[in-house]
């Protein structure tokens, strides 16, 4: 039997307060990120190194990238 | 493409100049391209140019000897970097990066006094500028040195980790950053500070914690 794969975990975008700036997008290594209408969509979630370097430059607070914490092992 | 007014117009620089006083200074204005990486500045090196950012982002910060990187700030559109050569004729205080492609213009030390003596407002833009840097820099060597932000980021990374049970809390850098009184640079550098000890290993959207007692430790949490 095949095992359901992990959902692969994306960084959180606020549509709402994206004004389409781009920054996010300039700075993304791994081109996960573009602008569909002025607003932010991340396409090939899978390739997101989560870098943060979206969340850093991001004026608005658009886009973040949460990190689970966890202790070895758990 | 060629430097335009438009965004000349929404530097702070030159907030409040009439397009008459905008277009005598777009004469002065040179514009430079630059590939994700590229380093636009050395720290230690001469150069000048004062330089805004016009699309793109920038990250401006300092080396230690043993190849730490401390981020003095990230460099937005309408924002400059290298005010500081410029004015007092010594060497670049930092390195600038390229984040992404990014486009900048610059104006030589020369033209720049020559716009100052001219434009008595961007004098007075100028001096704001560079007061709000100065309130951002002392706010980071208050950080640097006073406060023990390596604690505190060892005590929200205990208080919020996971022991497998139960709704998994989810932190962002600017989140720990609001809870520790610090700005986000620090935490960047508090995590590799504890990267590099092996409290701590980053697994792309995980904080794994290797150490609980070396942690616990660095919060004060142990006798």
């Amino acid at each position: 039997m095949r095992m359901a794969e992990a959902p692969i975990v994306c960084p959180v975008i606020y549509q709402d307060k994206c004004n389409g700036c781009g920054l996010c997008v300039s700075v993304c290594n791994c081109n996960s990120l573009i602008l569909i209408q002025n607003v932010i969509v991340y396409i090939e979630a899978s390739q997101c190194g989560w870098c943060t370097q979206c969340e850093a430059v991001c004026p608005t607070g658009a886009i973040c990238c949460p990190f689970e914490i966890v202790f070895e092992g758990n | 493409m060629a430097v335009q007014v438009e965004h000349i117009k929404s530097i702070p620089y030159f907030a409040g100049l009439s397009s008459a006083e905008l277009e005598s200074i777009k004469s002065l204005v040179f514009e430079v391209e630059a590939e994700r990486g590229k380093l636009l500045l050395l720290e230690g090196e001469p150069s000048e140019s004062l330089y805004f950012v016009v699309s793109g982002a920038v990250k401006v910060f300092k080396t230690s000897a043993d190849g730490k990187e401390q981020i003095l700030q990230i460099m937005r559109p309408g924002e400059a970097f290298n005010e500081v050569p410029v004015f007092d004729g010594g060497l670049n205080l930092a390195t600038a990066q390229a984040m992404g492609p990014v486009v900048i213009y610059g104006i030589k030390k020369e033209n720049l006094e020559t716009i100052l003596r001219n434009h008595s407002k961007v004098a007075l833009n100028a001096i704001r500028v560079l007061s709000q840097k100065l309130r951002h820099v002392v706010s980071l060597v208050e950080d640097l040195s006073f406060r023990h932000v390596n604690a505190r980021v060892a005590k929200i990374l205990l208080e919020y980790a996971s022991d497998g049970s139960g709704d998994r809390q989810r932190l962002t850098q600017q989140e720990m950053a609001a809870m520790a009184g610090t700005a986000r640079e620090m935490i960047g550098r508090s995590l590799k500070d504890l990267m590099d000890e092996g409290i701590i290993r980053l697994e792309r959207h995980r904080i794994v914690i290797a150490d609980k007692e070396a942690l616990k430790k660095m919060a004060g949490m142990v006798a």
